[in-house]
């Protein structure tokens, strides 16, 4: 089955086409990088998905179904912001998302106890999940809304930006956790990055957003100086050293629209 | 003290208001909208006073206006946000519309320091039952709502995409929350609901890490603090409403000097 089918979508955000007629499929099971400069429509591809922005043309398919609010099969890990509630503890926190969307009391019987215990051990989370939200590492906070993200067995992992704001040791802590987590439980993850050197050793495939349009396929195939060139509609460069990428501009400068795969 | 009627009641009353600011006040500050609670029982104050004025209870004119003020706060959510310019200048010109009526009901001045101050001695058994329907609509309310409003609190984005009305989730909260403040605002009159409502529950967030805990916690100290500056205010002759606010900030203080 398909993780994802997308026929001909336009996503309309504020009037602006961030997504203009874009096809795709991507079938079940693999790591894929959803990497692209700022505003280029990662957030929105992947509220799309999870059916909270509606296509303004085309249509979006998910596992075989089409998109919508409430999929169970889907694990979203939004772009973390602020902590609301540093003061409370991680464990709480995580359990919030059991059931949450029913009415009435939050009651956690023992399924759903062993449910979050499995997902923190999942992260290896379990010991930090006793501590309060605000005495957590950046990187400590990624690993829990992780396990919120893998609760109730998702089959398609959709994360949003995972990376930012972590230094590049924790980065890659956090790639090969993902990593580890997609192969053994056989997800398919969607992990948009700024960057796509922290991800390059795992990506199955990226998927390459700019300009309104998309590329799929492998690395080798979509980081090249012609296919970016379309999508950004100006001369890109790509340079190959050793085992890092680095995206130039046409005219020399380094990085595009604050954008550089260093 | 409680051969006394006057006693027996206000200790119910207490009782029932403080299980009610306890619970609510703890998601109010689960949330960071104090704010708006104190908003809405100055918003209050006015409609207390024109009740007086057409010469209808002052708590019922109380509860029709904070909750209509928290329907609107709560549609209009995160716009209101940043607006704290805004939502000051609609609270003075609350507040100064209060003072307007009750310059033209100039019979009454102590029925004006009772809405900004309190007055739990003064209770009747017709305003402790109107107190008891209240409070129980109100945690009724939130029984309703606690689960996926904890989640729209601390996942607001991972709440949006399973489901969860964030709208209207807001707009049933501070409804709920307008309920407590009227109820609050007869222990401790308008100007102080903050005591009784925010106190105990980020005392109780100092204390513990657990949500469960902590919502107990916040309802457990509330009671005390009621019923403790209740009690003070009999064997002092002072008035109950500054023994509640000193018991809350005592308790808030010495909670930050524990850690």
């Amino acid at each position: 089955m398909n993780a994802i089918e997308l026929s001909g979508v336009t996503l309309r955000l504020g009037g602006r086409d961030v997504l203009h007629h874009v096809s795709l499929t991507l079938p079940e099971g693999g790591f894929v990088g959803v990497l692209g400069p700022n505003g280029a429509g990662k957030t929105t591809l992947m509220r799309a998905l999870l059916g909270l922005v509606p296509p303004h043309a085309g249509r979006i398919a998910v596992l075989g179904a089409p998109a919508r609010r409430g999929n169970p099969a889907i694990g979203y890990m939004p772009q973390t912001r602020t902590t609301t509630a540093p003061a409370l503890r991680g464990r709480d926190f995580v359990a919030a998302a059991v059931n949450g969307e029913r009415w009435g009391m939050p009651r956690l019987g023992p399924d759903a106890q062993r449910e979050i215990d499995r997902v923190l051990d999942l992260v290896g989370a379990a010991t930090l999940a006793d501590r309060p939200l605000g005495d957590l590492s950046g990187g400590e906070r990624q690993r829990l809304l992780l396990a919120q993200a893998l609760l109730g067995h998702p089959r398609l992992l959709l994360l949003d930006e995972p990376l930012m704001s972590l230094d590049p040791h924790r980065q890659a802590v956090v790639v090969s956790l993902v990593h580890d987590l997609q192969r053994s439980l056989g997800l398919t993850v969607l992990f948009s990055a700024h960057d796509l050197n922290p991800l390059l050793g795992v990506m199955d495939q990226v998927l390459y957003l700019g300009g309104g349009h998309a590329a799929l396929g492998p690395v080798a195939d979509v980081i090249t100086g012609p296919v970016l060139s379309r999508l950004y509609g100006s001369a890109i460069e790509v340079i190959r050293l050793g085992e890092r990428i680095f995206v130039l501009s046409g005219d020399g400068q380094l990085g595009l629209e604050g954008h550089c795969h260093v | 003290m409680f051969e006394y009627d006057f006693m027996r009641s206000a200790f119910a009353a207490a009782t029932i208001v403080a299980v009610v600011s306890g619970c609510v006040g703890y998601f109010l500050v689960l949330r960071g909208q104090t704010f708006a609670g104190h908003a809405l029982s100055h918003v209050g104050f006015t409609g207390a006073t024109g009740a007086v004025l057409i010469g209808v209870s002052p708590l019922w004119g109380l509860v029709a206006v904070t909750v209509l003020g928290g329907i609107v706060m709560g549609s209009l959510g995160e716009r209101l946000q940043q607006r704290d310019v805004a939502i000051g200048m609609v609270l003075s010109a609350a507040l100064g519309l209060g003072l307007l009526f009750l310059h033209f009901f100039t019979a009454y001045a102590s029925q004006a320091t009772a809405l900004l101050f309190g007055n739990v001695m003064g209770v009747d058994a017709a305003t402790l039952w109107s107190l008891l329907a209240l409070g129980v609509l109100s945690l009724a309310g939130l029984a309703v709502i606690a689960r996926p409003l904890i989640f729209a609190t601390l996942q607001p984005e991972l709440a949006e995409a399973r489901g969860v009305n964030l709208r209207a989730l807001s707009v049933l909260f501070l409804a709920i929350v307008a309920l407590a403040v009227a109820e609050c605002a007869q222990i401790v009159g308008v100007l102080l609901v903050f005591t009784l409502m925010v106190g105990p529950a980020a005392t109780a967030q100092r204390l513990t890490a657990r949500l469960g805990r902590g919502l107990v916690l916040a309802t457990a100290l509330a009671l005390a603090e009621a019923w403790g500056g209740i009690a003070l205010s009999y064997v002092t002759d002072w008035p109950s409403t500054f023994w509640i606010t000193a018991l809350s900030t005592a308790i808030y203080l010495a909670a930050l000097a524990r850690k």
